[in-house]
């Protein structure tokens, strides 16, 4: 049971890493964003191989089962990411506004003062 | 008097109230009306363009904090001396403007903010406890002790407008606008308004719980996203 778990890790590890390769060919993301998937992804193929030494890692922080350790660590990572997309997601959408500001800016129009004196 | 005196007017589907609004701001002599439309599903932007205002209109809606930066952007563009934020609905008083803006044609402050509390006018009890939960949010965070933290009637000089960045394109500028002149110690002052209520502004503007909610962790997020 254990190889076909073991066997998707890596096969989901390998697209992964071959995706983030071909973003980095695009220039989609950078040396480091390419860096930082390749080490995630092979230490998930590692932990896959070596429950052990997930173990050892849990010890050190004082965590007694391994895939607990995983767990939080997943988590960590999860909210993090999520913070990464929100200051992301908030950069765009000022962007936006900029740009919708700069257009309204330029087409500005005086109205025609037909109904100056209306109630 | 009213020579450089902008009167910036950000408007979201009033098309009921934006005709009240500029009349009377016209009557009154204030003929420097900028109007933005943000991008309004109904006739807000064709009613404003029946008078000699400014009409800005954004392709896609913004939010309030959005439209008020680009019309004060606009002003400033067109050597405005002092900016007036007010609002679209018609709950504010042109009455008001004179004590508003006196402070700052007197040079005793930089930036004057309406109060609803200070003279007690009527404000409905469950807006009057939401309204309050952000005066003590305010203290909380940035150690300001005002009476009305979300009173979009204000006036601010030149430099002030200068000075005051709004990157908050929602509802949360209005306290952002209290965070920056902490910041940027920039002279402010209240000063009592009155805030007409009907059926029509209560259902609208800072008025949610839910709202106030996505304000404030807006702003928690904020002070961590920097």
């Amino acid at each position: 049971m254990y190889w076909i778990i073991k066997l998707c890790i890596v096969l989901v590890a390998l697209f992964a890493i071959s995706r983030a390769f071909l973003r980095f060919k695009d220039k989609k993301i950078s040396r480091q964003g390419l860096l930082f998937w390749t080490i995630l992804w092979t230490l998930a193929v590692v932990f896959a191989f070596a429950p052990h030494g997930v173990s050892y890692f849990a010890d050190l922080v004082g965590i007694k089962r391994g895939t607990d350790f995983v767990a939080y660590l997943s988590i960590i990572l999860l909210f993090y990411m999520i913070f990464r997309i929100y200051v992301k997601f908030e950069s765009l959408e000022q962007n936006i506004s900029t740009l919708t500001r700069e257009l309204a800016i330029r087409g500005f129009k005086k109205g025609n003062g037909k109904n100056r004196m209306a109630d | 008097m009213t020579d450089k005196i902008f009167i910036v007017i950000p408007a979201f589907n009033e098309e009921k109230a934006i005709s009240g609004v500029i009349s009377n701001l016209l009557k009154a002599n204030y003929d420097k009306i900028v109007v933005i439309d943000d991008h309004s599903g109904d006739n807000t932007y064709a009613i404003a363009s029946e008078f000699p205002v400014y009409l800005l209109q954004h392709a896609i809606n913004r939010g309030q904090g959005a439209s008020l930066k680009t019309g004060i952007d606009f002003a400033l563009q067109n050597d405005a001396n002092v900016i007036v934020t007010f609002d679209s609905d018609g709950q504010h008083r042109v009455e008001d403007l004179k004590s508003i803006l006196e402070p700052i044609l007197k040079g005793e402050a930089d930036i004057t903010i309406g109060s609803r509390f200070i003279e007690k006018s009527k404000v409905p009890f469950f807006r009057k406890i939401l309204l309050k939960g952000s005066v003590l949010v305010m203290f909380l965070f940035y150690r300001i002790k005002m009476s009305d933290a979300h009173n979009g009637l204000r006036a601010m000089s030149k430099t002030a407008a200068k000075k005051i960045s709004i990157t908050c394109d929602r509802m949360a500028h209005a306290s952002e606008i209290i965070e920056e002149i902490h910041k940027k110690k920039i002279r402010f002052k209240e000063v009592p308004v009155t805030i007409k209520y009907d059926k029509e502004t209560l259902k609208k503007g800072h008025g949610s719980y839910l709202g106030a909610v996505k304000v404030i962790a807006g702003m928690i997020l904020k002070k961590i996203a920097r």
